[in-house]
This record gives C-alpha cells, sequence and structure tokens, in this order.
C-alpha cells in the first residue's frame, strides 16, 4: 500500500462523485429543486454505455459520447414530463415528484431487462501503469483524465459561451433574464442536459471501475454525490467538483486505514457536520456563482 | 406606437391594474407617477409579459403584444430597465451587457451599441471585467440602462430609475435619459420622484390605486393642484 496510489485511488472515486454532483448543483441552482431522479440518470448511464459496447461494439470513447447525448435528452425529457409544470408549485410538490421519476426509472428499468447485475467488459485489463513509484491501474488514470476534460470542458461552456452565460443569469434572476429575451424554458432544458450528460459519463465510468452494475446502483453514488454537492454549497459550479473529490479522498482514506465497514457512515457523518457547522457549504453563498 | 386599452391585472383576487389605457407616440418620454403601490411597475410588467393581463389589449407598432412571451416582445424591441437594477451580480459587466443583445446575431451592431453604451457611461467601460455585484449602486444603474439599450430597443421601459441615489446621480440619469431619447429612444419612464419625471417627459399619466385619475401634458400637470398637493410636496 502507498499513500500516492491510495491518493489516485481517491481522486478516481471523487471525480465520479464530483461529475454526478454537478448535476445536481446545476440543477438546484436553476430551478431549486433536488433532482432525486438525477442518480437513476447515471445508472442509465451506466446501462446505455454497457449495450454501446456489449451489443453495438462500440469503443470506450464512442460508447461515453453516445451514452452523453442519450442521458441528455432523458434529462431534458424528464424536466418536459415531471418538473416543468410544477416550477411555481410548493418545493415538495416538485420533491416527491422527483422521488417518484426515480422509483418509475429504477422500476421501468429493472420491468424491461431484469433485476440482475450486468458485468461491464474489461476495455483495459489488468495492465498497471508506474507512476512515480505507484502502481495503477489504467483505468483509475483513463476515468481521472476523461473526469477532469469534461469538468473543464462545462467550466468552459458556463463561462464562456452564449447558454452557459444565460444560464448563470438565469440562475441568478430569472426574471431579469427573461427582460434580455432569454427564454427560460430552453436555459433549464440546456441545464438538465449538460447535467444528466455528465451523470451518463459517470455511469460509464463508474461501470468500468467497478464493473458490476444494476439498477438500482445509482441510489448510493446518487446519495453521495447529492453529499459532495451540499458539501461544496449546493449551486455551486466549483463546490461539487471540490465536494466530490473531497468525499472520494475520505472514503478511500477511511478504507486504506482499515475501516472499510465504515466508509459510507463517514460519508454521512461529514454531511452532518457541514450542515451543523457550515450550513452554506464551502463555497456556497458567499461565493455568487450559482448555476 | 404603444397602446393599452382597458387592461385590467389581478394578482390573485388583489385587483391591481383596473382598467388601465395609455398610450405613448414615437419620438416621445412619457411618464407615469404615483405613489409606492399604486400598480406603476405592475403596468411595465405587463407591458413586458412578465405578468398577464386578464382583459384589455396591448398594441405595438401594429402587433398585438397580450399574452406574447417577454422573449418575443424583447424580440419587438421593447426593453424594460427593471426596478431595483436587477444586474446579474455573479455575471461581469461585459457579461451583462452581453445578455442585454441575447437575441441578436449582427456582431458589427452588437460592438456599435457595446461603444455607444461606453460614450454615454464611461465608468462602465473601466469596470469591464468586475463582477456587477462589485459596482456601486449608481453604477449598477448605468449598468442597468447599458444592458436594456444592447438590445437595441425603439420604446425603453424604466422602472425608477433614480431609486435610492444620491442626488448628483439622480441628475446624470436623467441627463442621460434625456441623451438616449435624443438619439431617437422612446421612453416610458416610471418615477416616485415626480419633480425630475415631469420635467423631462412631455406628457404624463398619474395612477393611483391601480387607475389613471390624470393624464396631459407635463407641464400641465405641473399646475394641476392635486399633483402639486400629492406628489410635488405642495
Amino acid at each position: 500500500m502507498n499513500w500516492l496510489q491510495q491518493l489516485l485511488n481517491g481522486i478516481s472515486v471523487g471525480s465520479i462523485y464530483a461529475l454526478i454532483a454537478l448535476g445536481y448543483t446545476m440543477v438546484y441552482g436553476i430551478v431549486k429543486l433536488i433532482n432525486f431522479a438525477h442518480g437513476d440518470v447515471f445508472m442509465l448511464g451506466a446501462f446505455i454505455g454497457f449495450y454501446a459496447i456489449t451489443v453495438l461494439h462500440l469503443g470506450f470513447i464512442p460508447a461515453i459520447l453516445l451514452t452523453m447525448a442519450v442521458t441528455s435528452l432523458i434529462g431534458v425529457l424528464i424536466e418536459r414530463v415531471a418538473y416543468r409544470r410544477l416550477r411555481n408549485s410548493p418545493r415538495i410538490a416538485a420533491l416527491t415528484t422527483a422521488i417518484g421519476v426515480s422509483l418509475f426509472i429504477e422500476y421501468t428499468t429493472i420491468y424491461v431487462r431484469g433485476a440482475q447485475p450486468d458485468v461491464y467488459p474489461d476495455l483495459f485489463g489488468d495492465r498497471v501503469i508506474r507512476v512515480f513509484g505507484a502502481t495503477t491501474r489504467v483505468d483509475t488514470l483513463v476515468i481521472l483524465l476523461i473526469s477532469v476534460l469534461l469538468m473543464l470542458l462545462l467550466q468552459w461552456i458556463v463561462h464562456y459561451t452564449k447558454i452557459g452565460k444565460a444560464m448563470r443569469a438565469v440562475s441568478y434572476d430569472a426574471d431579469a433574464a427573461r427582460l434580455m429575451g432569454i427564454s427560460v424554458d430552453r436555459t433549464i432544458s440546456w441545464t438538465f442536459a449538460l447535467g444528466s450528460a455528465l451523470a451518463g459519463a459517470a455511469g460509464v465510468i463508474f461501470g468500468l471501475y467497478y464493473t458490476k452494475i444494476d439498477p438500482l446502483m445509482g441510489l448510493i453514488p446518487g446519495l453521495k454525490a447529492f453529499v459532495a454537492a451540499v458539501m461544496g454549497g449546493i449551486g455551486s459550479i466549483p463546490g461539487a467538483m471540490v465536494g466530490g473529490l473531497l468525499l472520494g479522498l475520505v472514503e478511500t482514506g477511511v478504507s486504506a486505514l482499515g475501516f472499510s465497514l465504515f466508509r459510507d457512515a463517514v460519508a454521512f457523518i461529514i454531511l452532518i457536520l457541514i450542515l451543523l457547522f457550515m450550513p452554506q457549504g464551502l463555497f456556497g453563498k458567499n461565493v455568487r456563482e450559482k448555476v | 406606437m404603444l397602446s393599452l386599452e382597458a387592461i385590467d391585472v389581478y394578482y390573485g383576487k388583489i385587483h391591481a391594474l383596473k382598467g388601465v389605457s395609455l398610450s405613448v407616440d414615437e419620438g416621445e418620454i412619457v411618464t407615469l407617477i404615483g405613489a409606492n403601490g399604486a400598480g406603476k411597475t405592475t403596468l411595465l410588467r405587463t407591458i413586458s409579459g412578465l405578468v398577464r393581463p386578464k382583459n384589455g389589449t396591448i398594441r405595438f407598432r401594429g402587433e398585438d403584444l397580450t399574452r406574447r412571451r417577454p422573449e418575443d416582445i424583447v424580440a419587438l424591441g421593447i426593453s424594460h430597465v427593471p426596478e431595483g437594477r436587477r444586474v446579474f451580480a455573479n455575471l461581469t459587466v461585459k457579461e451583462n451587457l452581453e445578455m442585454g443583445a441575447y437575441l441578436r446575431r449582427d456582431r458589427a451592431g452588437i460592438q456599435a451599441d457595446l461603444e455607444r453604451v461606453f460614450a454615454l457611461f464611461p465608468r462602465l467601460k473601466e469596470r469591464l471585467r468586475q463582477p456587477a455585484g462589485t459596482l456601486s449602486g449608481g453604477e449598477q444603474q448605468m449598468l442597468a440602462i447599458g444592458r436594456a439599450l444592447m438590445a437595441r430597443p425603439k420604446l425603453l421601459l424604466m422602472d425608477e430609475p433614480s431609486m435610492g441615489l444620491a442626488p448628483v446621480l439622480v441628475q446624470t440619469i436623467f441627463g442621460i435619459i434625456r441623451e438616449i431619447n435624443a438619439q431617437g429612444t422612446t421612453i416610458l419612464l416610471i418615477e416616485q420622484n415626480a419633480h425630475m419625471a415631469l420635467g423631462v417627459a412631455r406628457r404624463a399619466y398619474v395612477i393611483e390605486t391601480g387607475r389613471i385619475v390624470l393624464e396631459g401634458p407635463s407641464e400641465a400637470l405641473r399646475q394641476s393642484e392635486k399633483v402639486r398637493a400629492a406628489y410635488l410636496g405642495g
């Protein structure tokens, strides 16, 4: 065991959380809704990637791209069908609906393909790479690389494209944005598309890393990504990234020290502590970067 | 250019605008004065499409605006400087101005209008990369006006542009309003500062509890006993 190796593992796991957390935080930033179906979009991503590789025989990168395209459509559809009408309803209505959508996706998936798990094809084999004396699996590095690329891409979209600026404007003040001629509906659709694409990519990466996927696999990573988003300050994009990485590092650290049974508990203890002492999260409120 | 006919607006059970009719001709500055809660802001929000009237029609250059979406109304040439400025504090000054031109595709025209805004408000040019939230109140008002101008509107709706500003700045802002109008933009101005508003506008309307109670040339309203007593401090 080697600390660098653990660090790499922690960052890889953390970047999966971060990718999912970004969707939570972006959607919350713009419609103030905790989209509890988000973890299930991640699950669908894992399956779409799985079928793209095994049935369509796509390579890893085309499979991820296809998955992201499909999950972004699914995200847009979910918002359109389930959430849009509830935008001005009490929050509890939207929240309940989100839980309903989550269950609907999980059990439709089970109905369609059964509840049995699938095993991801081993794309990178058992090849290991030595980095500064630490040995690490190739897929750990692939996860890292892809996550970093996607997060950079997201930052670029949010800060330098028209739609990204519109997303930030709408999340800050939707009515003022409408007075600029910005279509709030379309901007919200884009937000769901981006968040769901990232969750889809996270699903494929997760499948590659943990190999086993099943229709209820979105629950725990979804919850943990939610914890990560709250840790970072819900609504804050950098917060979701940092929160995800932090959570991954803590979990790997706890496991590495031999307390792997407490791994999940530690994640939620951290959530409780943060909510008690830093209810805004690490990047919340003071950083007015809400998307 | 703009005409409202018998507009009724309700917020739930509250009858906020009661049969309001009003018109603005091309090239004019028209002001709407009235106390807090009289319905001034509601009227502008109704024109912009943020609030839907229950009855009545709004026409703008031959188009029926009633029940159109805000983004369509912006596209037809009406920009709205909202009450309390409402700049995007998390965006830079430059990005705020870009949002003003959101529906436009003509890069050259946008650039030209950006220069025009800088000519009106040189301060904004100095603060281009700063988040709008770090600007002073007066600068934010300038940004809100500049942002609205970036849509190159034919009609500019302004909601209390002098609110909360130091007297010197109020003078500046009203100078700017005149200049924007002189450059060819028609303006419908809401103000609590009736003195200044009647000074700059050609015609005026007085609104009380959702109803237009007086209208006429600014000069005539300025002489009216009622207006003097209620809005000009005797």
